[in-house]
C-alpha cells in the first residue's frame, strides 16, 4: 500500500467476537499509539471517517502492561506481541516455535482470551491486559493448575509447556468443568512433540475436579 | 570394596518409587531457560541465505547491498562458489545484524546466482532396473558422508574399496582438514587408488548397499505351507524439535568462545567446534540448562552453529544468536531414514516360520543410507536380503529414536501378520509360536499376557474384516520390539558439605527424559534424603564430562556414575561419623535423613550433625561409567530390552479416516529408577509413535525439489485430540532389576507403526501399505479389494 492511500473499511466487515484483535481493535489501539509522543512526525491517513495516523516503518515508541506491569519499548510496527516480549522485554516464557499461528507454543492471554503471541503485532496489543505464564505463579508458589502439571508430568522436555498451561487455564476459566469434548477443543490449538498429552489431560482433569 | 551393587529391594528408600520430575516446577512456570531464551548484552541476531533449490553449484555470491545496510554487523560465506548444495534450504550465507527485522532484510539483500542440477527428491518407487553399485568417490561424495554423519572407519573403508574420482591437491587436502576432516581420512584420500577417469560421470541414484543370504531360501519356500507376499513403508519423517536448533556464541577474549547451545550433547560440542574455528577444545564452554526436544537430531553443533561462532568473530566478539525458523528446521536440521520392501515369508500350517526374502529400498538423503534389521527381532532360519539405497536430494538423514527400528518393525511385524492372517492365526498365537527365534524369548513370554489382559486382546481380536458394522470397521494389532541401552560413559564429582548440603557436577543434559531426575534419585537413595535435597549443576563443560544422550544410553550412564560417587562419600561420611556412634564404619546406613547404626536405631545422628564431623573442607569423590562394559566392577547397566505394544483403531470406511481407540505398552528397561519418569517416556513414545503412523511425512515436490509442508500445518503431529487412552505397564521385580539399569528412550517408540498398521488390516481386511496411514491410503487399498471382488 502507498502511504497517500487511504484505508478504506466496510463497518460490515468488522467482526467483534473472535479471539485475536479486530480491524476496530486495531484502529482503537493505533488512536491509542498516537496519544504516546511519536519520535517522527505521524502522517496519517483516513479510515473508516476518521484520520489515523501512519505508523513506521521506523522504530515507534509503544508501552505495554504485562503481567500487571507497565513496559515501554521502541520498536518497529511489525514486530510482533512474541518477539517483544521475548526479545525486548526479556519474559520468556511464551515460545516462539512456529511463528505463524500453528502450533500454540506462543500462548498468552490479551484481555484473558487466550491468543497466538506470533500472530499479533506488538503495536496491536498496546492498551490491553497481557497476560503471561509468569504471572500464574503466586508468592513464589505454584497455583494449582501447575501444581497437577507438576503432579501428572504434565512436561517433557517443557518448550511447549508454558503455551499449554496458558490454554488450560483460559480453558478452565472459560469451563471450570469442562466435558471432554470441551478439553479436546479447548486445547486443539497446541502441540506437544514429546508427548505429554495424557499428563496434560489428567492435570486438566484434576483441577476440574477439585476446582482451580 | 565399596558395596556399589544396586540395593535390593528392602534397601531401596526411593529407587523404583514414584518420583516428580524434578524440573517441573520451572517449566509449568516458564521460569526453565532454554538455549533460545538466552540474551546476551549487546546481542546480534543471525539470519541463514539459503539455497532454493534441492540441486545446484553456486556460481556467485554479492553481498555488497548487504554489507551496506545499517545495522548489518556481519557476514560469512558459508558455501562459495563453485560449491555444489544437495538439498534445498542448504546454508549459502550467514548475517548478523543488530536486529532479527534487519538481519532478514539483509538477507534479502544478497545476490547469489545458481546454476541448476538435475534431482531427485522422491523414494517411494522401488528402484527401475538394476542398481549400480557404488563407482570411485568424489570429493563431494567425501563431504556428503561428512554431512551426514557416516562413521569414520567406514568412510576410510569405502575410500580403500572404491578408490577416487580425482588426484587430490595438497590444497584440497589442507581445505578438507581445515573443515574438519580427521587425519586418518586425510591419509586415506591419500593412499586411495585413483581412477580420474570416472570424474564428471552421473553416477546412479541407486546403489545397491546389500546382498546378503543365509540357509537355503528356495528350499524352505519349497516346504512351506503357507506364503505370502506384500509391499510396506515407512517414508521419511523429520524430528521436529518444538526448539528448533541453533546456539548463541560470543567470544570472551580472542581464544576464548562462551557458547550457548541447544544440543543432546553438552560434553561432545566443544571438540566438534575446534578444528573448524581453530582453537583448542579446552578453549570452548558450552552451556545449557534446558533443551527443547532433539530426538536423535541434536549431537553436533551443525554448520550453522560453526558460522554463528565465526559471525560473532567478526562481530568483534560480541554475541550471535542465530536459532532455525521453523520452515528451516522442517527441511535441514534431520530426517528419519525411509525404508521400503517387498517381502515374502513363509512358514509351516502350524505357524513355525521358514523362510524370509525381502528386496528392500529407502533414502538417507545423498548419503543413501542402509538397510534396516531385517527381519526385525525374529531370527528367520532362511533369508535372502537385497537392498537398494536411494541417493536423493531430501535432505541429510539423522539418526531418529531408535534409528531404523521403527522401519524395520514395520517392514518384518506388518509381514509376519499378513502370514499369520493367511495361516487363519490369531497373530498373538503365531508370535509366541515363534517367540524362540527372537533373543529375549522369556521377557516377551512375560510381557505378551499381560498386553493381552490390557487390552482385552481375547475379547477384541476377530478374523480379518470381521468386526465391520456399516461404514465403521474394529480392528487390533501388535507389535514387538528391542534395543540396546547400555549406559554411555559418564563422569561425575559429588560433594558432600559440612553443612549437610550435597551437589553433583556433572556435563550431561536433561532433554526431557528426566535426567535430573534421574541422578538425584540415585544419590538421595543411597544418602537417605529426600530428592530435592541434592543440588544439580549439569549442562556445562565446566563440569566432568557425560555422554551425548543417544540410543537410550544416558540413564544406564548417569546411574552408574552417580552411584559409585555417593557410595564413596557416604562411605567416608561413615567413616568420619563412626567414632561419635561408638560404631564400626560398616555397621552404619544413612536412612531417614540420620546416620545411624543398623542394628541399633537409638545410636543415631540426623544428617546434618553427621556431616559436621567432615571437618572444615567437603568431601568430593569421583564417579566413572565406562564405556566398556568390562571395565566396570560391578557392572550396574546393561543392554538388551523387550516390548510388546498392542494398538486397537476404528477405520470408518466411507471417509478413510482412522480414529485410535486404544493403545497398550508392556515395556522392560532393567532396574527403573522411578517409574513414574519410565511411564511418561512410554507414553510419550505412543503418542509419537500414533503421529508417525496416521500422520507425519516429509512430503516432497519432484517438481521444485522442495518440501511441501515445512510447518506445523501440514507436517501435522498427533494433537491431544488424536490420543486415544493410554495403558503402560513398566517390568519390574525379579528377572528385571537384578539386570542393571537399562535406557528408554528408544524402545517404545519402534513397535507404534506395525502394531497400529496391524490393526488397520486386522479391521480392513485389507494391509494399507506404507505408512502415515492418512485418509487417502485407506481408500486406495479398500478401493483395490473391491475392484478385486467386482472382477473376481
Amino acid at each position: 500500500m502507498r502511504d497517500d492511500e487511504s484505508i478504506h473499511i466496510d463497518s460490515n466487515e468488522i467482526m467483534e467476537d473472535r479471539s485475536g484483535v479486530s480491524r476496530r481493535d486495531f484502529l482503537k489501539i493505533s488512536t491509542i499509539a498516537a496519544a504516546v509522543p511519536v519520535v517522527a512526525s505521524p502522517r496519517t491517513v483516513m479510515a473508516a471517517g476518521q484520520e489515523v495516523p501512519l505508523q513506521g516503518p521506523g522504530k515507534v515508541p509503544m508501552e505495554f502492561s504485562v503481567n500487571g506491569k507497565g513496559y515501554k519499548a521502541s520498536l518497529e510496527p511489525r514486530v510482533t506481541l512474541l518477539d517483544a516480549l521475548r526479545d525486548s522485554l526479556d519474559i520468556t516464557g511464551a515460545k516462539r516455535v512456529c511463528d505463524k499461528g500453528e502450533c500454540g507454543a506462543c500462548t498468552v492471554l490479551l484481555d484473558n482470551k487466550a491468543v497466538y503471541a506470533c500472530s499479533i503485532l506488538a503495536i496491536e496489543a498496546q492498551g490491553k491486559k497481557i497476560t503471561t505464564v509468569e504471572s500464574l505463579m503466586q508468592d513464589g508458589k505454584l497455583n494449582p493448575l501447575q501444581q497437577a502439571f507438576v503432579e501428572n508430568d504434565g512436561s517433557q522436555c517443557g518448550f511447549c509447556t508454558p503455551g499449554f498451561v496458558v490454554a488450560c487455564k483460559a480453558l478452565l476459566d472459560q469451563h471450570p468443568d469442562p466435558s471432554p469434548e470441551d478439553v479436546r477443543r479447548g486445547l486443539s490449538g497446541n502441540y506437544c512433540r514429546c508427548g505429554t498429552y495424557d499428563g496434560i489431560r489428567k492435570a486438566v482433569a484434576q483441577v476440574a475436579r477439585k476446582g482451580a | 570394596m565399596p558395596d556399589y551393587q544396586w540395593p535390593d529391594v528392602e534397601h531401596r528408600t526411593l529407587i523404583g518409587k514414584r518420583i516428580s520430575r524434578l524440573d517441573s516446577p520451572d517449566k509449568v512456570s516458564g521460569q526453565a531457560r532454554y538455549t533460545y531464551d538466552i540474551k546476551r548484552p549487546d546481542m546480534l541476531f543471525g539470519k541463514m541465505l539459503r539455497s532454493p533449490y534441492a540441486h545446484c553449484k553456486v556460481v556467485s555470491i554479492d553481498t555488497s547491498a548487504a554489507e551496506k545496510m545499517p545495522g548489518v554487523k556481519a557476514i560469512e560465506i558459508v558455501q562459495k562458489p563453485g560449491s555444489t548444495i544437495h538439498w534445498a534450504g542448504d546454508e549459502v550465507v550467514g548475517v548478523a545484524a543488530v536486529d532479527e527485522p534487519t538481519a532478514e532484510d539483509a538477507v534479502r539483500a544478497i545476490q547469489v546466482k545458481y546454476q541448476k542440477l538435475s534431482h531427485l527428491v522422491l523414494d517411494h518407487e522401488p528402484p527401475q532396473g538394476a542398481a549400480e553399485t557404488q563407482g570411485p568417490i568424489s570429493w563431494d561424495d567425501i563431504g556428503d558422508m561428512f554431512d551426514n554423519q557416516v562413521p569414520e572407519r567406514q568412510i576410510i573403508s569405502q575410500l580403500q574399496e572404491y578408490g577416487i574420482s580425482f588426484k587430490p591437491t595438497e590444497d584440497e587436502l589442507k581445505e578438507a582438514k581445515e573443515e574438519g576432516a580427521p587425519d586418518s581420512v586425510i591419509e586415506a584420500i591419500r593412499k586411495a587408488p585413483q581412477h580420474p577417469e570416472a570424474t564428471g560421470k552421473t553416477k546412479s541414484n541407486y546403489q545397491k548397499a546389500a546382498t546378503q543370504t543365509q540357509g537355503d531360501v528356495d528350499k524352505a519356500f519349497s516346504e512351506a505351507e503357507a506364503v505370502s507376499e506384500g509391499l510396506y513403508g515407512a517414508p521419511v519423517i523429520t524430528h521436529c524439535c518444538m526448539e528448533s536448533h541453533g546456539s548463541t556464541s560470543e567470544w570472551t577474549d580472542p581464544d576464548h568462545l562462551l557458547v550457548h547451545m541447544s544440543t543432546q550433547n553438552v560434553s561432545g560440542i566443544a571438540g566438534q567446534m575446534a578444528e573448524p574455528l581453530k582453537i583448542p577444545a579446552a578453549n570452548i564452554r558450552v552451556h545449557q540448562d534446558h533443551v527443547g526436544g532433539g530426538f536423535g537430531s541434536k549431537f553436533g553443533p551443525d554448520r550453522w552453529g560453526i558460522v554463528t561462532a565465526k559471525l560473532s568473530k567478526s562481530a568483534g566478539g560480541k554475541p550471535v544468536r542465530l536459532m532455525l525458523e521453523r520452515d528451516s528446521e522442517l527441511r535441514v536440521a534431520g530426517a528419519r531414514p525411509s525404508a521400503y520392501a517387498r517381502v515374502k515369508v513363509g512358514a509351516r500350517k502350524d505357524g513355525t516360520l521358514l523362510a524370509w526374502q525381502s528386496q528392500s529400498w529407502g533414502t538417507g538423503g545423498p548419503g543413501g543410507g542402509g538397510m534396516p534389521p531385517i527381519p526385525y527381532c525374529f531370527a528367520v532360519p532362511n533369508q535372502k536380503k537385497e537392498h537398494t539405497a536411494i541417493r536423493n536430494n531430501i535432505g541429510p538423514a539423522r539418526a531418529w529414536r531408535a534409528p531404523n527400528h521403527p522401519q524395520a518393525a514395520v517392514l518384518t511385524m506388518c509381514a509376519l501378520e499378513d502370514l499369520a492372517a493367511k495361516l487363519n492365526m490369531d497373530p498373538y498365537e503365531f508370535f509366541l509360536k515363534n517367540i524362540e527365534l527372537t533373543r529375549l524369548p522369556n521377557v516377551y513370554r512375560d510381557e505378551f499376557p499381560i498386553a493381552a489382559e490390557l487390552m482385552g486382546w481375547k475379547e477384541k481380536w476377530r478374523p480379518r474384516g470381521q468386526s465391520i458394522s456399516g461404514h465403521t470397521a474394529r480392528g487390533v494389532g501388535l507389535s514387538l520390539h528391542t534395543w540396546g541401552g547400555r549406559g554411555h560413559g559418564s563422569d561425575c564429582d559429588l560433594s558432600i558439605h559440612p553443612d549437610g548440603s550435597v551437589d553433583i557436577k556433572m556435563g550431561t543434559q536433561d532433554i526431557g527424559t528426566g535426567t535430573r531426575t534421574c541422578i538425584a534419585v540415585v544419590a538421595a537413595d543411597a544418602l537417605g534424603l529426600p530428592v530435592d535435597q541434592i543440588k544439580l549443576y549439569i549442562g556445562d563443560t565446566l563440569y566432568p564430562p557425560s555422554g551425548g544422550s543417544g540410543g537410550s544410553t544416558t540413564p544406564g550412564g548417569v546411574s552408574s556414575s552417580t552411584r559409585r560417587a555417593v557410595v564413596d562419600a557416604r562411605d567416608a561420611v561413615f567413616a568420619k561419623v563412626a567414632p561419635a556412634l561408638n560404631a564400626q564404619p560398616a555397621e552404619l546406613e544413612a536412612r531417614d535423613g540420620t546416620v545411624r547404626v543398623q542394628s541399633d536405631h537409638s545410636r543415631s545422628l540426623s544428617w546434618k550433625e553427621a556431616c559436621s564431623k567432615i571437618g572444615a573442607t567437603p568431601i568430593t569423590c569421583h564417579g566413572h561409567n565406562d564405556q566398556a562394559a568390562g571395565k566396570n566392577k560391578p557392572d550396574l547397566t546393561n543392554s538388551g530390552v523387550g516390548g510388546v505394544q498392542m494398538a486397537e483403531v476404528e477405520v470408518d470406511t466411507e471417509t478413510g479416516i482412522i480414529t485410535m481407540k486404544k493403545m497398550v505398552a508392556v515395556q522392560d528397561c532393567g532396574l527403573v529408577i522411578d517409574v513414574k519418569m519410565a511411564e511418561s517416556s512410554v507414553l510419550g513414545a505412543l503418542i509419537m509413535g500414533i503421529s508417525y503412523s496416521l500422520y507425519e511425512e516429509k512430503v516432497m515436490d519432484q517438481a521444485t525439489g522442495r518440501m511441501l509442508n515445512a510447518d506445523m500445518e501440514f507436517y501435522r503431529l498427533a494433537g491431544l485430540s488424536d490420543i486415544p487412552e493410554l495403558s503402560v505397564h513398566m517390568m519390574t521385580g525379579k528377572g528385571y532389576d537384578e539386570r542393571g539399569v537399562i535406557g528408554l528412550g528408544e524402545p517404545p517408540v519402534v513397535s507404534c507403526g506395525a502394531a497400529i498398521s496391524n490393526a488397520v488390516a486386522n479391521a480392513l481386511g485389507v494391509r494399507v501399505p506404507f505408512l502415515p496411514l492418512t485418509p487417502d491410503k485407506v481408500l486406495a487399498a479398500l478401493s483395490q479389494t473391491s475392484a478385486k471382488k467386482a472382477g473376481a
